[in-house]
């Protein structure tokens, strides 16, 4: 069996390829020369080049954080690429490489857009089929799809850069307003330098007819990723997003500090899922993107909600804290998460809900799931302001251990200034027992297969969340995930 | 006489550094029925365990072959691949697995050992329902998560059903009556026996007769202190059951 457990072990980051195209890049390093340079590249107006000068001085009066169960290595940022860029071929400026094309199709994201076969399929149920995806390669977005399909319906999607061009008012309006620029260390890093990502706004009263996506893909070495996103459900909306990433195997670290804004305006509903698949590291902790990274959400209106979903098993190190301010009265939020470690990955990931409105309801399910010698952390914070009467919160946070040289925490911290809130919270710590994998072995699976079995049915309730596209990749991931996992 | 499917020669295995099988014999021939019974701690969980491969036992010596293999040397999953099935006294919980997905898997697993390809999900599907209105479980059972709020009964029969699934060459049944009532227990037996054939062998370990009234065996072993100290026909049963295991030895 050990030779099978190598066999695997091999194969274990099947996302790990780089990909060979000519690039364009910023001069390493981190300055306001270089932040110019970014703005200029991008053609962007003078208020959001202030807007990332401005993040640029918060940072600097700012330190990295320490406060998290992690071992977080000095950072140089000034030995960072801070943008990288496929070149554009000058014979064909707007077509996409096929390079670039023959990579997302390798990773499963297609970047074709199916025709619509006569008299097979209704409209409504092609476009059911589909997810429309916005895929950003190190710095730029390559191809938003579906574009035209969903502006017949008063929706755009797009990258960034294009929002910032096309709908310059509805982002500036909304850009900061949930993440300001001086949050944190890594937003304030991101404000300044942040590069694509993608753009989302549903008009009033839309429902979304497909799932839309963003999937990043780092590739060029000595280059971090700083993408944002920013969506927008305008009153009576409805949207699933789903978002994916991958990067190449490498020696070296490198660094993901994104932002992720979600605006939701009354009676609104988004699903915001996440799938974490970042390179995490070979089994030795050598190399792994540092996925440092500030999601948040507000649920703005009345009868708003917004949902998050997480499976993150990539990464050498994740720091993340997808959370949701309940502002408006009887709005609702969920953070459903599975977090699984090998090796020497380390995760501090939790979720912060902020209820201000009345009446307002949030569900915290996390399950870590820890293995090798990983370090698993569950962080919440549940604060119920003085006006949030009647609110409600209910947490349950799983640890499951694989091994003996593993180690899962949870710091879930309380904060009720209303007398009225109820805040439940329930904790468990269980390991895989020998007589379960056995009781598996006596069917004939095979040991690391029933490792798989077992965590996947203990994430079920957090792997049913994910729309349909999603949970059988997550499925397979965790089962990859945990190759060597046990010996 | 069919041919000999187990053949275990002066078996010594224990636990935690301490001996519990000292020298067990037994041969096992194709369509035959065994009944293995014995005092408490006599050592036959022991001797079902170690068939199966539970690796927090240990072989000290002595060797099994199984349909011509060395049995030792496989791996628990091996073993199951080979047609080895063991009905657990105590089946475990995995929460969340559901029965279908637990037997998608074992059934796969097999398949692919035996070089065949998946069966389609129809084929599962078909599969499936036949094998429970085997052991009369309802349609509703394959949802349920394995082991999860399952009664005493509903477990053992559950036990009996991946057997079905699971077509084995040798089935050994630990304790198998334990926890069920008359009518479980009927089913069961039943289901057993109609599982049994010309080809097939079973080890049915037991304290009681009342398992045997309906799984007959062709050989009754009594283990005591973890050896064979007698072996005889299905009469040895209602000797047993009359006189007690001090009276027959």
């Amino acid at each position: 069996m050990d030779e099978t457990i190598k066999e695997l072990a091999g194969q274990e980051y099947s996302q790990g390829f780089v990909t060979e195209v000519e690039q364009e890049f910023v001069p390493k390093g981190l300055n306001e020369d270089i932040i110019r340079t970014i703005s200029k590249i991008k053609g962007e107006p003078d208020w959001l080049l202030d807007f990332r000068l401005d993040a640029f001085r918060r940072w600097q009066g700012m330190k990295q954080p320490s406060w998290g169960h992690l071992h977080l290595p000095e950072i140089d940022y000034q030995n960072i690429i801070y943008y990288a860029a496929p070149k554009k071929r000058s014979s064909r400026p707007t077509e996409i490489d096929p390079a670039l094309m023959e990579t997302f199709d390798k990773l499963g994201i297609p970047l074709r857009e199916r025709e619509v076969l006569a008299g097979v399929k209704s409209k409504e149920e092609y476009e059911s089929e589909n997810v429309a995806v916005d895929a950003v390669f190190d710095s730029v977005s390559v191809k938003t799809t579906f574009r035209s399909a969903l502006a017949e319906k008063g929706i755009i999607f797009c990258s960034f850069s294009e929002a910032v061009r096309e709908h310059p008012d509805l982002v500036r309006k909304y850009l900061a307003s949930v993440v300001p620029a001086g949050d944190n260390y890594f937003a304030a890093l991101n404000s300044a330098v942040f590069s694509d990502g993608s753009f989302c706004y549903i008009p009033k009263g839309v429902k979304c007819p497909m799932e839309l996506s963003s999937y990043f893909r780092i590739n060029a070495s000595g280059t971090g990723q700083f993408e944002r996103t920013l969506i927008v459900a305008d009153e009576g909306s409805s949207l699933s997003y789903m978002e994916g990433c991958t990067a190449p195997m490498r020696d070296e670290q490198q660094l993901h500090a994104a932002v992720v804004e979600i605006v939701v305006e009354k009676d609104a509903d988004v699903r915001y899922s996440t799938v974490q698949n970042w390179y995490p590291g070979d089994a030795q902790g050598r190399g792994g993107i540092l996925n440092l990274v500030t999601k948040r959400g507000i649920c703005k209106g009345s009868g708003s909600h917004l949902s998050w979903t997480q499976v993150e098993t990539g990464s050498a190190i994740t720091w993340k804290y997808p959370s949701t301010i309940l502002k408006g009265d009887w709005s609702s939020s969920e953070f459903y998460s599975v977090a699984l470690t090998n090796n020497f990955q380390q995760a501090d990931t939790g979720t912060k809900m902020i209820h201000i409105g009345r009446g307002t309801r949030s569900r915290i399910v996390s399950k870590g799931i820890s293995a090798g010698r990983s370090e698993n952390s569950y962080r919440g914070l549940v604060r119920m302001n003085p006006g949030a009467e009647g609110a409600r919160n209910y947490s349950q946070c799983d640890s499951l251990l694989i091994g003996s040289d593993c180690g899962a925490h949870t710091f879930p911290v309380v904060h009720s200034a209303c007398p009225t809130a109820v805040v439940e919270h329930e904790a468990t710590t269980s390991k895989i027992s020998e007589d379960q994998l056995f009781y598996l072995q006596q069917r004939g699976i095979a040991a690391e297969d029933a490792v798989g079995l077992i965590v996947n049915g203990y994430a079920r309730e957090v792997l049913q969340r994910l729309p349909m596209e999603f949970a059988a990749e997550a499925q397979k991931l965790l089962s990859v995930s945990l190759e060597g996992a046990i010996g | 006489m069919n041919e000999v499917l187990l053949e275990i020669k002066d078996l010594h295995a224990g636990i935690e550094g301490k001996e519990i099988l000292k020298g067990v014999n037994l041969t096992i021939r194709r369509g035959e029925i065994h009944a293995v019974m014995g005092p408490n701690g006599a050592g036959k969980s022991t001797l079902s365990a170690v068939l199966a491969g539970k690796p927090s036992y240990t072989v000290t010596s002595g060797s099994v072959t199984f349909a011509g293999k060395d049995l030792l040397a496989m791996s628990p999953e091996e073993r199951a691949w080979a047609g080895l099935f063991l009905s657990f006294q105590y089946p475990v919980e995995i929460p969340g697995v559901s029965f279908t997905a637990f037997m998608k898997a074992a059934l796969a697993a097999k398949r692919k050992a035996a070089g065949l390809p998946e069966l389609s999900p129809a084929e599962f599907l078909r599969l499936l329902k036949e094998k429970m209105a085997f052991v009369q479980m309802k349609p509703e059972f394959i949802k349920r998560e394995v082991g999860v709020g399952f009664s005493g009964g509903e477990k053992k029969r559950a036990e009996v059903f991946q057997m079905a699934m699971l077509e084995p060459v040798l089935s050994i049944l630990d304790e198998t009556d334990s926890g069920l009532d008359v009518d479980a227990l009927r089913i069961v037996a039943e289901g057993v026996m109609n599982l049994h054939t010309e080809q097939t062998s079973a080890i049915v370990i037991t304290h009681y007769q009342r398992l045997l009234d309906y799984i007959v065996p062709d050989v009754v072993h009594v283990l005591k202190d973890g050896v064979i100290v007698r072996t005889a026909g299905r009469e040895l049963v209602a000797q047993i059951e009359e006189k007690g295991y001090e009276g027959i030895l």
